[in-house]
């Protein structure tokens, strides 16, 4: 129990200064360290095979997404002054997790937990087997977006100038 | 005052969420924001593994969690595409030079 509640504050402070620091790449390393805290949290919960998902897509290629897109895109710093007041941004943002916590915990504990039953590992391919075709068919919309998106195509309104 | 492992799953997701939408809200870097939603995912991921513990049916949160995490990775690489094309663009990752009609 004292490894979750460190693992947890671990998960919050990489999460903070994921959000907090100026640089972008100091930004995309703090969030790795959070997603490889997040699969040990879910590792520990006894989720093992999402945990390895999670850390290699979450920590592993998801940053060097980041660190590719940093690479072209320029570490640019954007000014500190946000659209939005900072302290009315943390107001409604504490408000919000008040009322999902008051709604949410008292109910934690009705729910029996049972032992893991981990020997059902087919459940993925008999149950959830549309599930895998829509992730399927995510991934080519996803990569179809990317090709439409990075192709090097000139904007027809500089052309029209 | 003893805290039990779930309560303190639960708080870490309420806490990842709340900062998620913090930087959601106050970010202006198109990145940043991107960053912002990968910490949202993470906690819904974690909501997902936990229900699926509660209930003791860790299997089927599996699933769910697989798709919620690949559908993430696409959202992020779209997004990080839409960034990379807007500062060629634009010249800038700031959202506020994303407004066209002037206030």
């Amino acid at each position: 129990m004292v490894w979750q509640m460190l693992i947890g504050l671990g998960i919050l402070a990489s999460a903070i200064l994921a959000i907090r620091t100026k640089r972008l790449l100091v930004s995309a390393i703090w969030l790795a360290v959070a997603s490889a805290l997040t699969a040990l949290m879910i590792y520990l919960l006894g989720a093992p095979q999402i945990a390895v998902i999670e850390l290699s897509v979450g920590a592993g290629l998801v940053t060097v997404l980041f660190v590719f897109a940093i690479n072209i895109a320029g570490d640019e710093p954007v000014e500190i002054r946000s659209l939005i007041p900072a302290p009315l941004a943390w107001g409604l943002v504490i408000l919000a997790a008040a009322l999902t916590a008051f709604l949410v915990l008292p109910k934690l504990g009705l729910l029996p937990v049972n032992a893991v039953d981990s020997t059902k590992g087919s459940i993925l391919w008999d149950a959830r087997y549309m599930d895998i075709l829509l992730q399927i068919a995510i991934f080519f919309s996803g990569v179809l977006g990317v090709l439409g998106l990075l192709s090097s195509g000139k904007p027809k309104v500089e052309e029209e100038e | 005052m003893t805290l039990s492992v779930s309560t303190i799953v639960l708080i870490t997701i309420l806490g990842l969420a709340g900062i998620a939408f913090y930087g959601l809200l106050a970010s202006r870097n198109l990145i940043k924001l991107v960053v912002a939603l990968q910490i949202l995912v993470k906690g819904a991921v974690l909501a997902f593994i936990l229900a699926g513990n509660q209930i003791g049916n860790v299997n089927e949160a599996q699933s769910l969690a697989l798709t919620v995490i690949v559908a993430d990775t696409i959202v992020a690489v779209l997004g990080l595409a839409l960034a990379v094309q807007i500062r060629q663009r634009l010249g800038t990752l700031d959202i506020k030079a994303l407004t066209t009609l002037k206030r």
